[in-house]
């Protein structure tokens, strides 16, 4: 790093033809009429780039935001009060809020709204309560510590693909899946897994949390060790139990980690797709025979991609939007309210 | 993770018995689905029909995995998804580095209103864009190609704003105003003082955005079939949707698409971890 200065002296007034010889009389006599005019070149140059240089840096990446991030976003409610086939996407027909009211009269997005959001309950909370636990139990002081990190890490490698394809043979309905046989084991009749209705909402969320569970936790793990040791000691030293300093001590501490992970897993559930996809018979958009576990997602990509509506599924992206926005806003008042309160 | 355990933060209590108990159940609750992946994909069709299931491998593993790599396009697909996940890996984690580094150390005109943006869309989820993407897809004629895929998740919101984070403290403003000073161009404080300074960070985010960009699968279905340039996960839903009614083909193919990440987290678990634990912080 020490060769910038010396190195830049020589670089910057690299005007081809002036020799080194030339240079070096130039920094004797400063009088000299090239030096300076060298010199106002070499700063002018330098003010130009001090001025210009972060729009080029930001450059690249502005370029691809606004032409594959926003634009598409603010597009997709252009598109959403048009009518936009799928074969003929770039013919479009203006109808206003008709997507909207059709959306609203649709029994189906009901259904699908309401199971998103039962969907995404059965599998944030017993997850996030799970990565809890299991963030505390990782911080004890442990013998192969680092391996039981990476073991509850991998499921977060597998894809939603090849995690859903794996986790639709275990449920299989019949008793040679692996969950009904062991269900078998205890007495319990086979479960048809995939055409009861909470039954595969639930198995839905199975994935959801094996695969997300152990990156959670990891979160939590490294909020714990950044929690000072002395609030530990202090609160052993007014006697309180191993529990208790896990309920006054480190869940307190935790709580903006605790509203981050909330909100990163409320996303990702109004989001889910592959999972429910894949999880359904020949991987149908509809969610099952029933539509039981047609979550937002899926009916977006139904009425895009097979009804070929592409208007009405913008019109869902952005209902989604709006959803979230909510989500957004609830987040901020519960943060306002727990740091007035803290 | 080391500079912590020097300040001495963290409970370093020693684990119990019951500890360990709980935790080897979360780790065979862990990787049981994926081994129970290679038993079944090392049986047949009929094995799999059968009460109980296996528990142990049989020997039809190299067969199910060659039809999965020609029959399901496993092949194509492992090449593909190595390509596209490269290519978005490089292009975020240079792009973020570079605009991360404006937004944290140089001035300029809007920069706060810029940040906003960035910031206001990080968390904006890949359907409220699909619809016109498609559209721009297709009247570029990019469908069924990998660039479809490439291009529109090259850059990350969430990347700018993770080196951003980093490099506010990670960089001393004054050594490149010394620098500076000194009369180095930008070129050269970018080259010699922030990618060194960033390089941690950059670490972290280029296995983060590897692992989303190899598993990604929203957008990829839509925009490339499995009989044509499909990624991993393109090539997975074409099982899903019963192209290759044999389980045990299956099983093999979700085998090969995990199987180079798996390979990645036995070598670099300790990286990952540290990696996802030090975002977990900064963020």
């Amino acid at each position: 790093m020490t060769d910038i200065p010396s190195d830049t002296r020589t670089a910057a007034p690299s005007a081809g033809e002036e020799g080194a010889a030339r240079r070096a009389r130039a920094a004797v006599s400063p009088a000299d009429p090239a030096a300076e005019r060298r010199r106002a070149r070499r700063s002018r140059r330098y003010r130009r780039d001090v001025r210009w240089s972060p729009y080029v840096l930001i450059a690249p990446f502005f370029l691809f935001f606004l032409a594959f991030g926003l634009f598409p976003l603010l597009y997709t409610g252009w598109a959403s009060l048009h009518r936009v086939e799928l074969g003929t996407p770039t013919d479009m027909e203006w109808v206003g809020l008709r997507n909207f009211s059709r959306l609203l009269d649709d029994d189906f997005f009901w259904n699908a709204l309401r199971n998103t959001f039962t969907i995404g309950v059965i599998s944030t909370v017993p997850q996030l309560l799970m990565a809890l636990g299991l963030a505390h139990l990782l911080n004890y002081r442990l013998r192969g510590s680092m391996f039981f990190r990476v073991a509850i890490l991998t499921p977060y490698a597998t894809s939603v693909a090849a995690a859903t394809l794996v986790f639709v043979l275990m449920f299989s309905r019949t008793d040679h899946g692996m969950i009904n046989w062991g269900l078998g084991l205890v007495g319990i009749d086979a479960v048809d897994w995939q055409n009861g209705d909470w039954t595969a909402q639930f198995a839905v969320s199975a994935i959801v949390i094996w695969r997300w569970t152990g990156y959670n936790a990891l979160i939590y793990l490294a909020a714990m060790q950044a929690i000072p040791k002395d609030l530990y000691e202090s609160a052993a030293l007014d006697g309180a139990s191993r529990w208790q300093q896990f309920r006054h001590v480190t869940v307190p501490s935790l709580r903006p980690t605790i509203l981050f992970t909330c909100v990163v897993s409320t996303i990702g559930a109004t989001q889910l797709f592959g999972e429910p996809l894949l999880f359904s018979q020949g991987a149908s958009p509809t969610g099952g025979s029933d539509h039981q576990f047609q979550t937002l997602g899926l009916y977006l990509y139904e009425q895009g991609w097979f009804n070929q509506h592409l208007g009405r599924a913008s019109a869902i992206a952005w209902t989604m939007f709006l959803i979230l926005v909510l989500i957004g806003l609830l987040n901020w008042v519960i943060s306002r309210r727990i740091r007035r309160n803290a | 993770m080391a500079s912590l355990k020097k300040r001495g933060a963290g409970r370093q209590l020693r684990g119990g018995r019951l500890t360990y108990a709980v935790l080897i159940l979360f780790t065979v609750g862990s990787l049981f689905p994926l081994v129970w992946t290679a038993i079944a994909a090392s049986r047949n069709n009929t094995r799999l029909a059968q009460t109980p299931p296996p528990f142990w491998f049989g020997g039809n593993l190299f067969k199910n995995l060659e039809i999965a790599w020609t029959d399901a396009n496993m092949g194509t697909a492992l090449i593909n998804t190595l390509v596209v996940a490269g290519s978005i890996t490089v292009g975020t984690v240079l792009f973020s580095t570079l605009a991360g580094f404006a937004f944290a150390k140089l001035r300029f005109r809007f920069r706060g209103l810029l940040l906003l943006l960035v910031i206001g869309t990080m968390m904006v989820p890949p359907q409220l864009s699909v619809v016109p993407l498609f559209m721009m897809v297709a009247e570029f004629g990019w469908t069924d190609q990998l660039q479809s895929v490439v291009l529109p998740t090259l850059v990350s919101a969430f990347g700018v704003f993770f080196m951003r984070q980093y490099l506010i403290e990670a960089l001393p403003t004054e050594l490149i105003e010394a620098a500076r000073v000194d009369g180095a161009s930008s070129f050269r404080v970018i080259w010699h003082i922030v990618f060194p300074a960033a390089r941690p960070a950059m670490a972290v985010l280029g296995m983060l955005t590897f692992v989303m960009a190899w598993n990604d699968f929203f957008w990829p279905i839509i925009a490339l079939t499995q009989g044509g340039e499909p990624t991993v996960q393109v090539a997975l839903a074409g099982l899903g949707r019963g192209q290759i009614p044999d389980q045990s083909v299956i099983m093999a193919g979700a085998l090969l698409g995990t199987l180079p990440l798996l390979i990645a987290f036995v070598l670099f678990g300790k990286q990952i971890v540290g990696g996802i634990m030090q975002g977990a912080v900064k963020g």
